[in-house]
């Protein structure tokens, strides 16, 4: 008896996938621009880069997801990627703003002529190009998480101990970019950013577009995740998760498994990273904190690693929770973080995603299952 | 030494210590392709050891480890000899609990090993029906579908013997195959085991001495990390210093 192969992109995944894609693509610009202000349906100007912003944190997210849920290595130094991701979006759009700077040198930002410095740093150099910057976006993340990687999981570091790894790079790299000399603008960062391939970055429709752009390449990058989780290369990430040592003596390459879904996260991080700096407007050495990299772990757990939609759904759900509540009661915001994720912990190993497939599976007939996730 | 260049494999004077403590002790073995051979011994005398040896999961410190008479299996990872043609079934059995069975054979299966190609690898017809067969050999074409995780033991036992045939390794390399399974399921592992003889290079280690006597084979008797006594089940089961150490007791 054959087990039929379930496609993973079959008529079911294209209805929902393109559902969201209609909310998200269609109906929240068409709400903005067409609802009238006010009225239940309208969305406000100030809510689509908000929304945007999500959206780069649920492709973040996602790329977590992908190294943890279905490797079991956590990463918890991804706003690191994201970081230099945002930061190769900066340093382009920090080019663009010309003569318009305070102090209007044409090649030099404001902070290098407020240090005196008298020509722009070689790696400043082709920042101008926006099709430079953006393969800098991916080559700069994905070639530090191959390094990283290749030397982690040769070594056969994993668990706790790559944990801690990524961690000290996200901190020493926060500390190398609060140092003015760096380069990158200290602890102030890039900002003040005037337009993007020539459009004003305060105009709506730049603003709109820029949300767009985030909604397709989460769109791509789940698409992308979800084919190499599917994938037999997927299949192998998931067997050394489970059972590392079987894996080589079946003659899988680990590390090659490992390596390319690292490298592969960490692209993906980076673009996220990317597409966030332009709809805040800033980007600073606050992003690489441990701390943050430590959220977008919540998110997943949250969501539900191992899943893909899960850490989406979580990345969402905890950033909206978090903007409502620094609204009402800021200060509580870090103790309901703290609750969520030791609730989800003891009380819902699989997120929300889990809670929505049990209560399913209460509905309708038990399979048999061996308990998922690590 | 002359017996290596027909050797299938070939290990000559291993030692390897872990804190002080020898494991294995100036071991020597020879295998001729096809040969069939069990190993016994008392707990602690270095059978898994040498199996990590071989396998390369643990470095000697001194002594050769040659593959096929000619590859040295010291300079080489646990990937690099298993795509040699080397496979191993674990003391405990080791599937991949959170894939199907069906899934567990297909990674085994012999195929492509380089990360890229992987990656794009596709189902085939010829694929599917090679995992098809071997689910059937091992019984478990009723289970193709469940997570691995969800098998009994012996039905684990069995999954993981599946994915070391279907892996096509010329040297199998079996540790306690039969431990925990029923007097049958023992029966048909012998049954198994016997009709891979003279194809495969198979080495069963193993305390079930019914089982030994039923594979008849040739049989090394391990003590404190080398060999004791080596000849047929009657002719070590009659050595004093074997009774003494292993099957007196």
């Amino acid at each position: 008896m054959t087990v039929p192969q379930t496609s993973v992109f079959g008529a079911r995944f294209w209805i929902v996938f393109l559902l969201c894609g209609a909310v998200l693509l269609v109906a929240v610009p068409v709400m903005n621009l067409l609802a009238a202000p006010g009225s239940t349906f309208s969305i406000a100007d100030h809510v689509i880069p908000l929304l945007g912003k999500y959206i780069c944190f649920a492709l973040l997210a996602l790329s977590l997801d992908l190294v943890w849920g279905y490797g079991g290595i956590l990463s918890l130094g991804h706003g690191a990627f994201f970081g230099l991701g945002g930061y190769c979006m900066g340093m382009y759009l920090m080019r663009q703003i010309g003569t318009r700077g305070s102090y209007g040198n044409a090649i030099l930002p404001d902070f290098m002529v407020f240090l005196n410095w008298k020509e722009l740093p070689w790696y400043w150099l082709g920042f101008d190009s926006f099709a430079f910057a953006m393969i800098m976006v991916i080559v700069v993340p994905g070639a530090l998480a191959f390094v990283v990687g290749w030397f982690a999981f040769r070594s056969r570091v994993s668990g706790v101990y790559l944990s801690i790894i990524t961690q000290a790079l996200t901190f020493a790299l926060m500390l190398a970019f609060f140092r003015n000399e760096m380069g990158f603008g200290g602890n102030n960062g890039l900002t003040d950013f005037k337009d993007l391939l020539g459009y004003n970055l305060q105009a709506k429709s730049t603003r709109l577009w820029l949300y767009a752009a985030s909604v397709i390449a989460l769109g791509l990058g789940y698409i992308a995740a979800r084919a190499v989780v599917a994938s037999r290369l997927g299949r192998v990430l998931v067997a050394a998760r489970d059972a590392e040592s079987r894996v080589r003596f079946i003659g899988h390459s680990v590390v090659g498994a490992r390596l390319f879904a690292f490298t592969l996260s960490a692209v993906l991080a980076g673009i996220a990273g990317a597409l966030y700096v332009p709809q805040v407007g800033i980007i600073n050495p606050g992003e690489f904190s441990p701390a943050n990299s430590i959220e977008i772990a919540i998110w997943v757990a949250v969501g539900g690693r191992g899943t893909l939609a899960g850490p989406i759904i979580g990345a969402l759900a905890i950033n909206g929770a978090k903007s409502w509540f620094t609204g009402i009661a800021p200060d509580f915001w870090l103790f309901f973080l703290g609750g969520v994720f030791v609730l989800v912990t003891l009380g819902l190993p699989q997120g929300i995603l889990g809670l929505a497939s049990r209560l399913k599976g209460m509905i309708g007939t038990p399979r048999p299952q061996a308990a998922a996730g690590e | 030494m002359s017996a290596r260049p027909t050797s299938q494999l070939y290990l000559d004077g291993v030692s390897v210590s872990f804190d002080g403590f020898k494991a294995l002790n100036n071991l020597s073995l020879v295998m001729d392709p096809g040969e069939l051979r069990t190993i016994i011994g008392p707990n602690g005398a270095g059978k898994t050891t040498m199996m990590d040896i071989i396998t390369g999961k643990t470095r000697p410190d001194t002594g050769e480890v040659y593959f096929a008479g000619t590859v040295d299996l010291t300079k080489l990872d646990e990937t690099a000899i298993a795509n040699l043609g080397i496979g191993r079934k674990f003391q405990k059995p080791t599937v991949f609990e959170h894939l199907t069975v069906f899934e567990n054979l297909e990674l085994a299966a012999a195929g492509p090993r380089l990360t890229f190609r992987v990656l794009w690898a596709r189902m085939t017809g010829e694929l599917r029906d090679r995992i098809d067969q071997m689910l059937d050999f091992v019984g478990l074409s009723h289970r193709a579908g469940w997570l691995a995780g969800a098998l009994s033991h012996g039905q684990k036992q069995w999954l993981e013997i599946g994915m070391l045939l279907i892996q096509e390794s010329q040297i199998l390399l079996l540790d306690e195959p039969v431990a925990g399974m029923t007097d049958a399921e023992t029966e048909k592992t012998a049954e198994l085991i016997l009709s891979l003889k003279g194809k495969r290079t198979i080495v069963v280690v193993e305390h079930d001495m019914v089982f030994v006597r039923a594979l008849g084979a040739k049989v090394t008797v391990l003590h404190e990390g080398s060999v004791l006594a080596e000849g047929s089940i009657d002719h070590v089961s009659a050595d004093p210093r074997v009774i003494d150490v292993y099957l007196g007791r």
